[in-house]
């Protein structure tokens, strides 16, 4: 589904990606961990289109489509979501507003009938459940207000409405207390672990991986993946550190 | 007819950023004597005024309120179709009388567009409120200049505005002027001013959820302009103006 060769990129003048290389399949789960400043946030902003975040070498493809040569907002609508570490606040901006939106653009980019007020809401009411979320906080600003917990599972309701093909979760579990990464957690199994489905999360905690439970872990470290692994690749970072197993 | 009252000149605080040029063409033309408004006590007034749309590209509307004691104006203004537009707002409150004002600017190419008030608080318990959005394209400029004068006696009295501006491009020019004269010593007189471009963290945010940039930005433009009619009650009323300024939008983005 994703495939990322020799990926280098630069943020301003610096290189942060240098040789990438990660191939995820339909129906698997990666998890991407690894110190501060490896690159995981700027793997998840170049695969997103993020300004700022230069490709100097290497390609990406998704289902077979160039996805660099995707603007944002078309690689969203091909099936990528981009689950962000600091949900931004958008004021005045409803977040079912924004959503039905968002998912209608991606239903029109695809061919696809936009979905009426009527099917859009009982959409967004069953999503909001399954992240035990309030509905009224679906009808305020977009983020605005929201505790950092309630931002992450913010984004999930958005995933869930979204229901995207790949998943890029960048830190979707900071920030979260246990029963917040649990919710979460339960989440992006009921909404992405399907067969035609992939989650690529980037953590730096067991505890996801305990209720996501990964198929590949791969280490990331000087803007490489410098190990890779089954989900036992995890536990022996937790015991171990990153700097005696990468 | 030709005028006897010469041209205003930029030494004039309240012409400070006026397009001259353009309204000397039209100076001959151009009413000297404001329409004049006044709200009975205990009265309600709402009105809504879209700068109106001159041959001459020059459009002037004034205004002389006089709301007095105990009753409220409320007052909602958009300039956009204009070279050079301003609404000029003399308001004079009397006691306990409240003025709402709500005004957006919507301004592209070399449009020259602007919102003056002077609001006089002449007696005591009077509140004032005034809210002014503009977005700005192209080589625009967009003006606010706002006095709130308060007189001596006038205590309680509470004075608020809030102006922000939004521009899209570089070259464009936004002024915000609060200027306040306050004698009486219990009053409250706030006022806030920003000039600010899109947020571009947001725009991403928008685009990695599938919002085309076009659409991701009307979104926000539209949000950014609702502040100036939310105190708009009439909810047709609202919907009128606020469908004259979306549209006003898309011209600019």
């Amino acid at each position: 589904m994703l495939k990322i060769e020799n990926l280098h990129a630069t943020v301003g003048e610096t290189a942060i990606l240098k040789g990438l290389s990660l191939t995820i399949n339909a129906g698997e789960i990666h998890a991407i961990m690894g110190p501060n400043g490896a690159g995981k946030s700027t793997l998840a902003y170049t695969l997103g289109g993020r300004p700022g975040y230069e490709v100097t070498e290497g390609s990406a493809t998704f289902d077979g489509q160039d996805l660099l040569a995707l603007e944002p907002y078309e690689r969203a609508a091909a099936g990528l979501f981009l689950g962000f570490q600091y949900p931004v606040e958008i004021p005045g901006v409803s977040n079912l507003q924004f959503l039905r939106e968002s998912l209608n653009a991606q239903r029109k980019a695809r061919g696809e009938e936009p979905l009426s007020g009527a099917e859009f809401i009982k959409l967004a009411r069953e999503k909001a459940a399954l992240l035990r979320m309030d509905m009224e906080m679906l009808k305020r600003p977009v983020n605005v207000g929201f505790s950092g917990g309630e931002k992450k599972r913010n984004e999930m309701v958005q995933m869930g409405i979204i229901d995207p093909k790949l998943a890029l979760l960048d830190e979707t579990d900071s920030g979260l207390d246990i029963d917040a990464l649990r919710i979460v957690g339960e989440g992006i199994n009921a909404i992405m672990r399907k067969g035609d489905k992939a989650v690529l999360l980037i953590t730096h905690y067991q505890r996801l991986l305990d209720l996501v439970k990964p198929d590949f872990v791969h280490v990331l470290a000087g803007g490489r993946i410098v190990r890779s692994g089954g989900p036992e690749l995890a536990l022996e970072l937790e015991e171990q550190g990153y700097e005696a197993v990468a | 007819m030709t005028n006897v009252i010469p041209l205003p000149t930029r030494r004039d605080e309240a012409w400070r950023y006026a397009d001259l040029d353009a309204l000397a063409r039209v100076w001959g033309e151009v009413p000297l004597a404001p329409e004049r408004i006044v709200v009975p006590a205990g009265e309600t007034l709402s009105r809504q005024i879209v700068l109106p749309v001159a041959l001459s590209g020059v459009s002037i509307t004034d205004l002389d309120v006089e709301i007095e004691a105990g009753a409220t104006f409320a007052l909602h203004l958009l300039a956009t179709d204009a070279d050079y537009g301003r609404m000029s707002i003399h308001v004079l409150l009397h006691e306990g009388a409240h003025f709402e004002m709500g005004g957006a600017i919507l301004g592209h190419s070399d449009q020259t567009l602007e919102i003056v008030t002077s609001v006089n608080h002449a007696h005591p318990n009077a509140t004032s409120n005034q809210v002014v959005r503009s977005v700005l394209a192209g080589r625009a400029t967009g003006s606010f200049l706002g006095k709130v004068a308060v007189a001596r006696h006038a205590q309680k009295t509470d004075a608020s505005q809030s102006v922000k501006a939004m521009l899209l491009d570089r070259t464009a020019t936004a002024n915000a002027k609060p200027e306040l004269e306050i004698y009486a010593d219990d009053v409250k007189c706030a006022h806030g001013a920003t000039v600010g471009e899109l947020d571009k963290q947001a725009l991403f945010y928008m685009a990695a959820r599938g919002l085309p940039p076009q659409v991701a930005r009307k979104l926000m433009l539209q949000a950014f302009i609702a502040d100036a009619f939310v105190s708009l009650d009439d909810d047709a009323a609202r919907e009128t103006i606020e469908t004259r300024a979306l549209a006003a939008l898309e011209g600019l983005a």
